[in-house]
């Protein structure tokens, strides 16, 4: 009684704070989350701002793109979660229809072809991203956990089709996440451990098979880099070399804002997109990094509360999957810039210059959103 | 749909995704720990070298050429010296039609319309922030030209550098040489941290010769370069402070040479028109006083670059051969110049006496012959003692007493005088000359008649003449052998150098040679007082040039057939004729007792040694002494 009594009076107290609370609640936008991207973001241009050579043009196009992303996020914010259920095979169907369409008449950027040109340009591969895990979460909605091998069969067929349409873009970065994304559902959806060791295990043949088979020259050549960088200096190495001078001659404590000397003198490559972590290592150090990293951790670890207190099938399987995604981009990215797996193109997520993918992602945060409002809507 | 969902087992399958979720929490726990503690491997355990490679990226050095010492007269006047000289340069990323840009220069005659597809060849294979040198040096009308224009021209400018400038050019040519564009040689050959930047080196003369001293050592500086090579200057402090101190160029020291400018600048006038050399020595150290060849050319034509192909065929392929240094290169029949010498020879050899007559009937023949070796006195000089034999140079007397000297003996008391072998002067290219004798014969040829000894050989060398040669500097050098009485000193053109920096001279000891070997004291009283007699006494061969002087004078002429130099077959008929005439030569010392100056002088088929060559050298000598007394 005393301890309610307190409590009133805290709230009575934080009266304003209240009034926010509500309101966000009344937006169906999960408070802890939406700040925590801000944050998030805002340590992102902070950065960008510096990676880009302090050119305020660019900063700008970043806003104004983070401005969209953000607006992506309230729309499916608002959006029932049954509604998006019901509507999943849909969006799955027509994103696969459009990437054959890629295929067939895209666009060529950046050396392969990703972009279909309807009035915006964009990439399909994009919508696939949500699409697969959302397929996956639907298919298994109505079905027993764990799911049963038939079960698995189609499951494996949902994920395969548009990861290889998107790999033969060829997007290896792309595909690789979709994938991802699909599996991430599976193995929430309870996939025997011993089934998951044996793929795991079946994965290095399965590796030779895609060398030997599939992967294209410059990619084999970045894995080559990765276990020796030093071979190739001024070739297909130099990006991880300099990633990794840039990375720890940050120190400690970093260089300062605008004083790396790897990033403002442009030994870094790519420096405001997939390699902008160095940046960050570089000018903030180590400290910096891992303030980043708890961001990031805080984040997933707030997706994955809202997975946990789903009510049902369809939207812990994806809450989970959006939030464990976002780690492995956060993981990927992070390796490979520091050197430990191969390069693939993958941006640091929300802070990297650029890319459809911020929308994509910021969407993910605001189904997680409807989610969570879903789940205070309806009985356990 | 709740219904089905509650047959469903909602507990279960919610503690199987829980499950799940905490084995994702665990691995994803372990790919983060991963990753961080690579990071905690580069960032902290391996800090130092990462840094050290940033560092490396980003600082780039660069060479800062030390400054070339000057080469100074022997009052300290500037021979040679380093001015700035202006370059138009192009910065290709500034512009944006390079043709355009280039077409436009050509019309203000900035640039050769011929170098254009050169120019932006050359403009396309350098990084496009590094400047394209477009004309080595602009003169101050066309830098005049250019700046109302400049407008006009964005991405073109002039640039200041320091070139080297000989202020008397042609006077000083070919002593102090000049300095160029460094020859593949000069880059194998150099120290290359000392010379980090340097593109120009000396090519002839001192300037080569004293290359290493004139250079000084190369310094450095550290500027912050990005990725691609380019200077950055502005930014962030972290990016472009902190760099390691720069180290100063080292200068080059300043060369203290012997030579007197003035002497240099009378001597190159007065051999104006002509082609020859002369060297003035100071007999009682070597000191060169003047060296000058002729024709001569102007060295700075070679140190600014950019010279023209024309420009460099006009001068490398003219007949005259202006970039020849007869002084140290030149070879001539010495002529009747040898007579002193040889005179000496015969008197301590007993090959002849001071009293001896011989009959001049204007022409010699040997024993068993009937070759007539002719006087240049077809009626003979009569009966003549030595004394006479040298101031009249008489011939006659020396075919007599040639055999009876000898070619072996005639040939080591020349070498005495370094007649025959390298002065050891400080520039290069020295030729050694020839003093022939029956060993050098006996190497020199292949068949076996070659390989003899003629006497004829011995009286036809005993007017210098035949086989022997030598160059002026030899000359110059023995003629101060003759006035010390033998007392000899290795010729130079330095004599000290001075550190810019502290001031401090370091001056070098005359190198002292073996004296000449004649042991009576009268014999060099008789031949030098014989010498005189050529010039002041009326009966001497060159009373005309000697007999008003002020003071006492020593002089011997010379007149030598003609070999070698530029005999073209294109020449016209009076060409020909001029170039057939004999050499004339001059060597002389004054003053009589203890000698100030000895030279020696040549005037390419200059007909007669006593009328040509020789009032050159009291010219000489005049002008020297007399500012010597003067200054004393």
């Amino acid at each position: 009684m005393r301890l309610s009594e307190t409590q009133r009076l805290l709230v009575g107290k934080a009266q304003p704070l209240g009034d926010f609370a509500r309101l966000l609640k009344q937006l169906r936008i999960d408070g802890p989350l939406l700040g925590a991207l801000l944050l998030l973001c805002g340590a992102g241009l902070f950065v960008l701002y510096s990676a880009v050579g302090e050119s305020s043009r660019m900063l700008l196009s970043q806003v104004i793109r983070l401005g969209v992303a953000f607006a992506a996020m309230f729309i499916l914010a608002q959006m029932p979660i049954d509604f998006l259920r019901r509507w999943t095979p849909w969006a799955y169907i027509g994103g696969i229809v459009l990437l054959v369409l890629v295929l067939v008449t895209g666009d060529v950027g950046g050396g392969a072809q990703r972009w279909l040109d309807i009035g915006i340009r964009f990439q399909p591969s994009e919508i696939m991203k949500l699409a697969v895990p959302m397929m996956c979460a639907w298919y298994m909605h109505d079905r027993p956990i764990p799911p049963r091998f038939s079960a698995l069969a189609l499951l494996a067929i949902i994920i395969a089709a548009p990861t290889v349409l998107i790999a033969s873009q060829p997007d290896l970065g792309t595909a690789l996440l979709t994938a991802a994304a699909g599996i991430i559902v599976v193995i929430l959806a309870g996939l025997s451990i011993k089934l998951i060791l044996s793929l795991a295990a079946l994965s290095v043949p399965g590796a030779v098979l895609m060398w030997t088979y599939f992967m294209q020259d410059y990619q084999k050549q970045r894995v080559l880099t990765l276990l020796n960088p030093d071979s190739d200096p001024l070739g297909a190495g130099y990006n991880i070399i300099q990633s990794k001078i840039a990375i720890g001659s940050g120190g400690l404590f970093g260089k300062g804002w605008t004083n790396g000397s790897q990033s403002q003198l442009e030994f870094l490559p790519e420096r405001n997109t997939d390699f902008i972590f160095a940046v960050l290592s570089e000018e903030f150090g180590l400290l910096g990094v891992l303030v980043l990293l708890s961001i990031y951790m805080f984040i997933i670890g707030r997706g994955l509360y809202i997975a946990v207190n789903a009510h049902n099938t369809f939207n812990r399987l994806l809450a989970g999957s959006i939030s464990l995604t976002f780690f492995v981009y956060v993981f990927v990215n992070t390796a490979m810039v520091t050197g430990l797996v191969p390069v693939v193109g993958i941006p640091l997520p929300l802070v990297s210059f650029g890319g459809t993918s911020m929308v994509t992602l910021m969407a993910g945060f605001g189904i997680l959103m409807s989610i969570h409002s879903n789940r205070k809507l309806l009985p356990r | 749909m709740a219904l089905l969902q509650s047959i469903r087992d909602h507990h279960y399958e919610r503690r199987i995704f829980v499950g799940r979720i905490v084995l994702s929490i665990v691995v994803a726990t372990l790919l983060l720990g991963t990753v961080v503690s690579r990071l905690v491997q580069l960032q902290v355990v391996n800090y130092e070298q990462y840094a050290e490679k940033a560092q490396g990226n980003r600082i780039r050095t660069q060479p800062v050429s030390p400054i070339r010492g000057l080469v100074l007269d022997r009052s300290g006047r500037v021979l040679a010296e380093n001015l700035p000289a202006y370059q138009l340069e192009l910065i290709p990323e500034q512009v944006e039609d390079i043709r355009d840009t280039l077409s436009r220069l050509a019309e203000l005659g900035l640039i050769e319309r011929d170098d254009i597809e050169e120019l932006i060849a050359e403009s396309r294979e350098t990084q496009r922030f590094r400047p394209v040198t477009l004309n080595p040096r602009l003169d101050d009308e066309e830098i005049s030209r250019f700046a109302v224009q400049r407008a006009r021209f964005p991405g073109v400018d002039f640039k200041p550098r320091l070139v080297r400038h000989y202020p008397d050019g042609e006077a000083i040519a070919h002593a102090v040489g000049y300095v160029g564009r460094m020859t593949v040689e000069d880059l194998q050959r150099v120290d290359t941290s000392r010379y980090a930047g340097t593109t120009q080196a000396g090519q002839t003369g001192l300037e080569a010769s004293y290359e290493s001293r004139l250079h000084g050592d190369a310094g450095f500086r550290h500027i912050v370069t990005n990725a691609r090579g380019r200077q950055i200057t502005t930014g962030s402090g972290g990016v472009i402070d902190a760099l390691p101190e720069d180290e100063l160029p080292d200068p080059g020291d300043n060369l203290l040479l012997t030579l007197d400018i003035e002497l240099q600048t009378l001597a190159t006038e007065l051999m104006k028109d002509r082609r020859g050399a002369i060297v003035a020595i100071d007999p009682n150290n070597g000191d060169i006083l003047a060296m000058i060849s002729a024709p001569s050319f102007d060295p700075n034509m070679f140190a600014v670059g950019g010279m023209s192909r024309a420009q460099y065929a006009s001068v490398a392929e003219d007949p005259d051969r202006p970039l020849f240094n007869r002084a140290v290169r030149g070879i001539y029949p010495p002529g009747s110049t040898i007579k002193p010498m040889l005179a000496l020879a015969a008197l301590e050899s007993g090959a002849t006496n001071l009293t001896r007559k011989i009959m001049c009937r204007g022409y010699f023949t040997l024993p068993n012959s009937t070759h007539r070796y002719r006087d240049w006195k077809p009626e003979g000089h009569g009966p003549i003692d030595i004394h006479q034999a040298v101031s009249q140079s008489c011939d006659v007397y020396f075919y007599e007493i040639s055999n009876e000297i000898g070619i072996d003996r005639m040939h080591d008391y020349l070498v005495q005088f370094g007649l025959g072998y390298q002065t050891g002067v400080d520039i290069g290219g020295e030729r050694s000359g020839l003093v022939p004798s029956t060993t050098w014969k006996r190497e020199a040829f292949r068949s076996r008649d070659d390989k003899r000894w003629y006497d004829g050989e011995t009286v036809i060398a005993s007017i210098g003449q035949g086989y022997m040669n030598a160059t002026p500097l030899q000359l110059a050098a023995a003629t101060g052998a003759l006035g010390t009485r033998g007392m000899r000193f290795r010729p130079r053109l330095v004599a000290g150098w001075q550190d810019p920096l502290t001031g401090e001279v370091t001056e070098l000891e005359p190198a002292q040679l073996p004296t000449v070997d004649i042991k009576n004291e009268f014999y060099w009283d008789d031949v030098i007082a014989s010498m005189n007699s050529v010039l002041q006494d009326h009966r001497g061969t060159a009373f005309a040039a000697g007999r008003d002087l002020p003071y006492r004078v020593a002089g011997k002429s010379g007149t030598s057939q003609v070999f070698s130099v530029g005999q073209d077959e294109e020449y016209n008929e009076e060409e020909i004729e001029e170039r057939l005439r004999d050499h004339a030569l001059f060597i002389s010392f004054a003053p009589l007792e203890n000698p100030a100056i000895a030279v020696a002088v040549i005037v390419e088929n200059g007909s007669s040694g006593s009328t040509t060559a020789a009032p050159i050298a009291m010219a000489i000598m005049d002008h020297y002494l007399e500012h010597k007394n003067a200054a004393q």
